[in-house]
């Protein structure tokens, strides 16, 4: 055999086996790739988050009415009133604070959290221990600008909290447990993980569809997507709203009430004094007699009746003994 | 320090400073956020800016006075904004650097030499000047004999001298008298206008729209520091398109926009042609290397007869020259100087074409009877025919909008409007924010008016004429909820944002089951056979039973029973009694004395594809030939 043919040879198995190595890769590929069923239909369906119960063990039944015209010392009058900041927040918590931002508008027409109340709460549970507090909300107008005109954006930053506001990646789906209307539905989980304790913070307002906005309404505001289709069956919402979440603590600003052109307000003339801070663990109980203060009865209002039923707390407040407290 | 350098970094800070500028057109009270940067500065600067503006509205705006300055400076040292100052330019120089890195000098030279397209620009500059002084003469003279008369004067004059040679004169009179008479036709028909369609290419407003509305969304989108949530602008492809074929093609031939086609370029070319300072050779005669030819970003030919109207003052001749032939000095090149290779007649036909374009493009009607009720301008905004005079198509409304709502318009709205604001309330976060007058406080050619809130809002000094409007909200009972489904909802009423609110709703009963026949009462439920019904659906507290004239609402119900609060004509009924279920629906009704047309409602409709309440322009502040209401009339 003469040199050049074994030379040839050897570039010939050279080259074999190289092509030979790439038959290999294209078949791995493509059999590694293969799929022989198709897309499913949930395509993108993320599996559902659970939403953990934040009472504070021991703290249930508790509430309290705060009658004066100035916020920050109901509100420690209220807190003192229920234990103490230190019955509900302890040392190394992570704190959300859900607010209602809903609507760009400037804290004097009080259809908003007021930013007042949101630094001082925010000062108490850092004061408590609190190691991260977490002021957030879903807004309905643009999220930043809400934040910014509310005021509520500079006060919460400025107390020490760290304000979240909604982006894609903090929504997840969820799906109420025995829910009707919250299925597979996408919620501001983001802030709510790892926290220990969730206190809902809501102006009382009058609303056209639902009669009343106070803590269960605001709880609105964790769900994305289009949301607004719930206003089809706006109770049965609502009651959904308040077995989705137990918090730790709810707060009913009623100091001054959104008596007309609710929820959004926009005239100083929709305001009325009404003089009172609602605190509770039972969020159907503040509701119920926050909603006195718009002059209507609890058994009117289909919602707190249906949460009420559906086990989320209750409509007799009064057999919660609330501490009542009047401030000069 | 070589001087090229000196020109690099020059254009690297101010391409920096325009990007930083760009960033910072974000509304709040950080740093980075607006909070006093002059954002508008290098629109301000832009000269064509200025002059268009000034041409087609009869004014130069606030900074636009900027521009007088660079066209001032540009007389006595020529073309430094195009080569020192403008962020485009920088842009162009750089991938242009890019294209012809490692070319051999035959290749260069090739690439720098002179072409007849550099006319092209003279041509775009002619279209833009006489689209923007359609009307001028209108505005000048005292009536329309005197403008045409005028117009055919002045134009005879220019066209006299401009041509020369056998025949020249008398075609350049019959060119004249045609434009006198279209200007003429122009003027007196109604369709008329000037429309500033130079945005369209100027190279600020371009780059400044290309920017703000394509590169920074882009970038923007993970680091969310221009904007909480990832933005989005419609027809971005188109603007991304014209931007990005401005930039590759400097592969092709360096500074490609900047010689064919920036009309700031060319009118900064011929202003500055006769600047004091120049590029030149020392000596005519040197050693014919071409490294000067090679290296000129303008293809101005620095080695023969150069032509200073292309010359960008890109000083890469000085730098290229072994000889150190080539100077910036006060007299002209030794090597000769060539005029502008303007091709007159095509800039006439550019001109003229630009002269009949506003008036050609009217015929569709768009500022009279086929106005687009969809083109919803933001708060503040001129009249449709002043805004068109004014607009400069920068997109800066649109960067500064903090809910996203200003959209670029696209092509259906015609070449007039193309890229303008308008209000797309399905897009933006949110519709028109009541306490935001942003967009008006940027805008740098005041098509926006400057606008107080009180203004907007129609407060204070300005409460007798009521809230700026910007349209009319309607809603479309084939898709309401309550009107075509009977289902409840007035999310629509719930967010209007006017106190009092601009949508009421009435109450309207709906018999949506009938058939049922009441069985026993006992313990407060009553048992219904007929038609089972789907457990807890009636029990939202929207449904009633109906009973004759007197309703009980449901607060629970089984598939054969039900739970009622009654009212107080509501009685038990008996055993065998006819029943049906009704629904309780508020319908929204707008009151178009009080909508604004903001859009909140639109945006939040869960109707979720084509809404069912819908803001178009009717009614909005700014038209008056578009107002609903008959004033004096009516309840409100
Ligand atoms: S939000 Fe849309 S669907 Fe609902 S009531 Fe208003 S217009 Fe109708």
């Amino acid at each position: 055999m003469s040199r050049e043919t074994d030379q040839e040879r050897r570039r010939f198995l050279l080259r074999a086996g190289k092509a030979g190595l790439g038959v290999a890769a294209i078949g791995a590929l493509g059999w590694w790739a293969h799929d022989t069923q198709g897309p499913s239909a949930n395509i993108g369906q993320a599996a559902n988050v659970k939403l953990p119960s934040f009472a504070v063990k021991g703290t249930d039944k508790r509430l309290a009415v705060v009658k004066s015209s100035h916020r920050v010392p109901a509100l420690r009058a209220g807190l003192e009133a229920l234990g103490g900041m230190g019955a509900f927040v302890g040392a190394g918590h992570k704190v959300v604070i859900k607010v209602n931002a809903a609507f760009a508008s400037p804290p004097a027409l009080g259809a908003t959290s007021n930013p007042e109340l949101v630094a001082e709460l925010v000062r108490l549970c850092r004061g408590a221990g609190a190691k991260q507090v977490i002021v957030t909300d879903n807004p309905i107008n643009d999220p930043a600008s809400c934040f910014e005109l509310s005021g509520i954006g500079p006060a919460a930053r400025e107390a020490g909290a760290q304000v979240v506001l909604p982006h894609p990646g903090a929504f997840a789906p969820y799906s109420l447990p025995g829910g009707r209307l919250i299925r597979d539905w996408p919620l501001m989980y983001g802030p709510l993980a790892g926290a220990d304790r969730l206190i809902g913070l809501a102006p009382v307002k009058d609303h056209h569809r639902s009669q009343a906005s106070v803590t269960m309404k605001n709880w609105y505001g964790l769900l994305g997507g289009r949301r607004n289709v719930f206003h089809q069956d706006i109770n049965g919402i609502i009651s959904e709203l308040g077995q989705m979440v137990t918090p730790s603590l709810v707060i009913a600003d009623g100091v001054a009430t959104l008596a007309h052109n609710g929820p959004t307000g926009g005239s100083l003339e929709d305001l009325r004094p009404t003089d009172t801070l609602i605190l509770g663990t039972d969020h159907v109980a503040v509701d119920s007699l926050a909603v006195g203060l718009l002059g209507l009865k609890p058994a009117k209002v289909p919602w707190l009746g249906l949460a009420a039923r559906a086990g989320a707390g209750t409509t007799d407040y009064e057999s919660l003994n609330p501490t009542r407290v009047e401030l000069g | 320090m070589r001087i090229v350098t000196a020109r690099r970094i020059s254009q690297g800070f101010f391409l920096a400073l325009f990007l930083w500028f760009c960033l910072v057109a974000t509304v709040g009270e950080r740093l980075w956020q607006l909070r006093g940067w002059p954002v508008n500065w290098f629109l301000e600067l832009d000269p064509l800016t200025g002059l268009t503006s000034l041409l087609a509205s009869g004014t130069l705006y606030a900074g636009l006075l900027w521009g007088a300055a660079v066209l001032a400076l540009t007389l006595v040292v020529g073309r430094f904004f195009c080569g020192w100052v403008c962020p485009f330019g920088a842009m162009h120089q750089f991938v242009g650097w890019l294209g012809s890195r490692g070319k051999p000098l035959k290749e260069r030279v090739r690439r720098n030499a002179p072409h007849p397209a550099q006319q092209i620009k003279y041509l775009v500059l002619a279209f833009f000047l006489g689209a923007a002084m359609s009307d001028l003469a209108a505005r000048l003279a005292l009536g329309q004999v005197a403008a045409s008369l005028a117009g055919a004067i002045v134009l005879g004059l220019v066209l006299w001298a401009t041509r020369r040679g056998q025949g020249g004169r008398a075609y350049a009179l019959a060119v004249g008298l045609v434009l006198a008479a279209w200007v003429a036709w122009s003027l007196a028909a109604p369709h008329g206008g000037a429309w500033l369609l130079a945005g369209l290419l100027d190279p600020i407003p371009l780059v400044s729209r290309s920017v703000n509305l394509v590169l920074l969304p882009l970038a923007d989108a993970p680091a969310r520091v221009a904007w909480p949530e990832p933005r989005f602008y419609q027809g971005a492809g188109l603007i991304a398109t014209v931007f990005g074929a401005a930039l590759l093609l400097n592969l092709w031939r360096p500074r490609f926009f900047c010689r064919y086609v920036c009309p700031t370029g060319a009118l900064l070319g011929l202003v500055g042609r006769h600047a004091l300072w120049r590029v030149g050779k020392k000596q005519a005669r040197c050693g014919a290397c071409l490294g000067c030819d090679g290296a000129c970003s303008g293809a101005a030919r620095p080695a023969g007869r150069l032509r200073p109207a292309e010359c960008v003052l890109c000083l890469n001749c000085l730098d290229a020259c072994p000889e150190d032939d080539i100077t910036y000095a006060t007299r002209p090149s030794a090597g000769g100087e060539a005029a502008p290779d303007l091709g007159r007649r095509r800039v006439l036909a550019g001109l003229g074409l630009g002269l009949v374009a506003p008036p050609v493009l009217s015929l569709s009607g768009v500022l009279g009877p086929g106005w687009n009720p969809a083109l919803i301008r933001p708060p503040g905004s001129l009249p449709e025919c002043e805004f068109l005079r004014r607009c400069l198509r920068c997109g800066q409304c649109m960067r500064v909008c903090p809910t996203g709502v200003l959209q670029p318009a696209g092509p259906s709205f015609g070449l007039e409007a193309l890229w303008t604001p308008v209000l797309n309330m399905t897009i933006g976060t949110s519709g028109c924010q009541l306490r935001c007058t942003a967009c008006a406080s940027v805008c740098p050619s005041a098509a926006i008016r400057p606008i107080s809130l009180a203004e907007k809002l129609g407060q204070g000094e300005f409460a007798a004429q009521g809230p700026i409007r910007l349209g009319c909200a309607f809603v479309d009972r084939g898709r309401c909820l309550p009107w075509a489904m009977d289902r409840p909802c007035i999310v629509c009423q719930e967010n209007c944002p006017v106190s009092p609110k601009a949508i009421f709703t009435r109450v309207a009963w709906e018999t949506v089951l009938t058939g049922l026949v009441a069985g026993s009462a006992t313990g407060g439920e009553l048992t219904v056979s007929g038609k089972a019904l789907k457990p807890a659906a009636l029990a939202s507290g929207d449904y009633y039973l109906q009973m004759g004239a007197a309703r009980a609402r449901i607060v629970a119900n089984g598939a054969h029973s039900l739970i009622l609060t009654g009212g107080s004509d509501w009685r038990t009924p008996a055993p065998g009694e006819a029943l049906s279920v009704a629904v309780r629906l508020q319908r929204p009704y707008v009151d178009p004395a009080r909508c604004i047309g903001c859009g909140i409602c639109q945006h939040e409709c869960p109707v979720s594809g084509k809404r069912a309440i819908r803001v178009s322009a009717e009614n909005a502040t700014r038209e008056r030939a578009h107002s609903l209401l008959l004033k004096g009339a009516g309840p409100v």
